[in-house]
């Protein structure tokens, strides 16, 4: 197999080199599209959705799943703020908001991994509970007026660039580099492909399980903190239905509902083009509602592409081998 | 017994049913390679899986070098110098070789980080020291070939420096040349001083390799005999319980091979097989050999619609026939039996009932298109009898029979759809003795009542036993054709493999 074939074949190259082309057409289509003031709004847009990706793919390669995070972010952002209004001060009603995210993670991999509930009925029920429980702590009403030590989080500028592109960027980075390099991530990808082998070798699958739930509840509770404090208000609709885009996302990027596959570096890219698609629309006058649409078809692009691909090259020789047998 | 390194003292395990070890009692001594044999449910597995850690015994006791021990873990068994060799891979496929192997092992630098430059270096020796340095370290698992994987599964369970290897059907998915090569690693094994536990349903393998073998027959220890002082039939009398004279069984003088019944003419599939032309006759049994990548599996599942021809034309009864799916094969009475009958061939989460009718389920529907259940039962309970399926009923659900009797209910399931052309794939992979006489003579019975079979098979004494004719492929083209009485080993063998040295690999 040829080096462009094998590049190929790397989900991540495909979708780099379509955000590649992206960036190259918009920057003859537009003439703001390159500037700083647009790159650091498109970084800005997708800074929430990277830090909820990064624990979603860990989790995804572990063979689990989480429809809850929307819904973590949003209540997450709903309790810190309710409690800095009852004069908790700032630093300990960012640890609360932090272990709300442990606590419901903890509950999502208590379930899916001891009960052995399906991780979807299981998240899609925390969907619902706690959307509902932000609607009904707050009446529907939002909770404006924060602290200006809160709204800092969200809001102050190192170099020009606004803190939560740096939060995400180092998540991304850090991320990226102990799930692919460190003994105690890698363990996912024994267990996302194939859980039998895992524990015959030794690996905690219920605990590692559980702790992926809670990695991603955690990552979505900053998420929600880092949202509420770049808003300078919590918002009880915050995050409704993002678990999709960050689900979508980090299949783009080369994850698969079965597990086993994956990075953070592609869940990025992943995150980047959707961003990049809904800027250039937007650039381009294109009418808003079309975006969800494109979205769409890039992605069933992507998964065919990888699919294609294997069954030329992977899916012949699986046959192959399951042909195999004592020769005569 | 001083050189003992490992004893079961009367082991029990029950499992809701069935009581799967029964007072087991079983010595391995030191450095032997001990063979353990018995059918499909003798309770192989189960010891297997006790002695490597997945099962706690219900009673009695192991020992290991003399100390009892306890497992609470696969892992537990690992540390304490157990490795087992799985038959159903254990591998990521994702995963590289290197990370395959060190399975949650990883040398690490700081912070936990893998080495992985050290960790591919680890592997490229451990694939030198047995003679695989072909096997790239960073390919992933899923680009190899079966025989590189299971290569890849005995040197993950060497990794930990164990001192019992136990090797589930090791050979199972490798070809005669690579089943040589895993011998001469067992053998290279024991003179490193390791003991091995060799499960097989091979026999002849365990005259090649064993020193001593311990029959097992319905969870209860037979006979512990030193191999070279047995033959193959002490032992399958010993497994089964009563003396099977030909597992083959004789062909019935009365038998009549009729007017051809199926043609096939220059039938091809770009890049699998060309230019074949066979025929099979009324109450003929045809086998089809040839190694591994030959072409017959394709060539199987291409008349029966399911990977169609791209070229060729076919003929039933005389008549040009079109299958182009297949429905239209089932329609016109042609059935397959998979060799892969877990993933292709039956609902194992079904029960019997079910899977009887799945392929034919319009015969058991009244007008409306309703399912009847009465006829479906009829039906069920009838194939049951005929077939001697051993299950406690019709509702049983297909994963709790043994593997022998899955292939029963495979092959009444396509006798449902009276098939007047059957062609069946590897019928007895994975069936012991008992139930595979059964099959052969269930074969025969279909052929003596005018239906045309086409053998497709890589075990040989199989082809042989029951073949009126044998076709044998290479490379996607028929190599020969060969008579019953010039259909011996060492003719099928030779037209084969071309030239009989060369080694047959797949291609990567």
């Amino acid at each position: 197999m040829n080096i462009l074939q094998r590049l190929v074949r790397q989900r991540e190259f495909v979708i780099f080199m379509i955000v590649l082309a992206v960036v190259v057409a918009m920057s003859f289509a537009s003439p703001i599209f390159l500037t700083e003031g647009n790159i650091l709004a498109l970084l800005l847009s997708l800074s929430i959705q990277s830090m909820m990706a990064v624990g979603m793919v860990n989790l995804m390669i572990g063979g689990g799943f989480d429809m809850s995070v929307g819904s973590i972010l949003g209540f997450t952002g709903i309790i810190v703020a309710m409690i800095m209004k009852a004069g908790v001060p700032v630093p300990l009603a960012v640890l609360i908001g932090l272990l709300v995210g442990v606590a419901i993670g903890l509950w999502n991999g208590m379930v899916v991994a001891k009960l052995k509930i399906n991780p979807f009925v299981t998240t899609l029920a925390s969907l619902s509970i706690f959307r509902g429980l932000t609607f009904a702590l707050t009446s529907g009403r939002n909770i404006a007026e924060l602290p200006k030590a809160f709204k800092a989080i969200g809001q102050t500028r190192i170099a020009g660039v606004q803190l939560p592109i740096i939060y995400a960027l180092v998540l991304v980075v850090v991320g990226d580099i102990v799930m692919r390099n460190s003994r105690f991530f890698r363990q996912n990808y024994y267990i996302g492909g194939n859980e039998k082998a895992a524990r015959l070798s030794g690996i905690n699958v219920d605990g590692m399980t559980i702790f992926n739930y809670v990695l991603t509840g955690v990552l979505a509770a900053f998420a929600g903190i880092v949202f509420t404090a770049r808003m300078g208000a919590a918002s009880c609709q915050a995050g409704t239905g993002w678990e999709l885009g960050v689900i979508t996302a980090v299949i783009l990027g080369g994850a698969s509902l079965r597990g086993g596959s994956g990075s953070v570096f592609g869940s990025f890219l992943g995150v980047l083009l959707m961003a990049l698609i809904s800027t250039s629309l937007t650039l381009l006058n294109v009418d808003v509602y079309w975006q969800q649409f494109v979205v769409g078809v890039v992605l069933i692009t992507a998964v065919l592409i990888d699919t294609l691909g294997s069954a030329r090259s992977g899916g012949a020789q699986v046959k192959k081998q399951i042909t195999g047998g004592k020769a005569a | 017994m001083a050189n003992a390194i490992l004893e079961v003292k009367g082991v029990t395990k029950t499992f809701p049913g069935v009581k799967a070890l029964d007072d087991v009692h079983f010595t391995l001594e030191r450095g032997a390679v001990h063979a353990l044999v018995g059918e499909n449910g003798a309770g192989k597995s189960t010891l297997m899986l006790t002695l490597g850690g997945v099962y706690k015994p219900d009673s009695g006791q192991i020992l290991l070098e003399g100390r009892p021990v306890d497992f609470d873990s696969a892992h537990d068994a690992n540390q304490a110098g157990i490795s087992v060799v799985y038959q159903e891979l254990s591998l990521v496929p994702n995963l590289s070789v290197a990370e395959n192997i060190f399975a949650h092992r990883q040398p690490t630098r700081s912070l936990n980080l893998i080495h992985w430059d050290k960790l591919h270096r680890d592997t490229r020796e451990l694939l030198k020291r047995f003679g695989s340095e072909h096997i790239e370290p960073r390919t992933p698992v899923a680009q190899l070939s079966m025989a590189r994987r299971q290569v890849v599964e005995i040197l993950k369970a060497m990794s930990v420096g164990p001192k019992i290897l136990i090797l589930d059907e090791p050979t199972s998915s490798l070809t005669d040349v690579e089943a040589k090569e895993l011998f001469a690693n067992i053998r290279k094994l024991k003179a490193e001083g390791i003991s091995i536990i060799y499960i097989s349903h091979h026999l002849s393998e365990i005259f090649e390799i064993a020193d001593t073998v311990t029959v097992l027959r319905d969870g209860k220890h037979v006979c512990d005999a030193a191999v070279d002082q047995i033959n193959e039939e002490f032992l399958i009398a010993n497994m089964v319980g009563r003396k099977i004279g030909n597992i083959y069984g004789e062909r019935d003088p009365g038998a009549k091979i009729g007017e051809v019944l199926f043609e096939a003419r220059d039938l091809a599939r770009k890049g699998e097989f060309e230019a074949i032309s066979l025929k099979v006759r009324k109450g003929e049994i045809v086998g089809v050999a040839g190694l591994v990548g030959s072409g017959r599996t394709e060539l199987g599942r291409a008349i029966f619609g399911a990977e169609p021809a791209d070229s060729g034309q076919l003929f039933l009864h005389g008549r040009p026939l079109a299958v182009r799916s297949t429905k239209q094969a089932i329609a016109n009475r042609i059935g397959y039996l998979t060799e892969d009958r877990k993933s292709h061939g039956l609902y194992l989460d079904f029960d019997i009932k079910n899977n009887l009718v799945a392929n034919h389920l319009g015969d058991f529907c009244s007008r409306g298109g309703f399912l009847r259940r009465g006829m479906m039962e009829e039906f069920a309970a009838k194939s049951v009898r005929d077939f001697r399926i051993v299950t406690p009923g019709i509702n049983q659900v297909l994963n709790n029979l043994s593997g022998g009797n899955q292939q029963k209910v495979l092959v009444s399931a396509w006798f449902g759809i009276r098939p007047d052309f059957l062609i069946v794939d590897e019928p007895t992979r994975g069936v012991d003795v008992g139930a595979r006489s059964d099959i052969y003579q269930l074969l025969r019975d279909f052929a003596r009542g005018g239906i045309g079979i086409m053998l497709i098979s890589s075990d040989l004494p199989e082809i042989l036993g029951i073949s009126d004719r044998v076709y044998v492929m290479r490379e996607g083209r028929l190599a020969g054709e060969l008579a019953r009485d010039q259909a011996t080993e060492e003719n099928v063998i030779s037209l084969a493999a071309g030239v009989l040295t060369r080694t047959k690999e797949l291609p990567q």
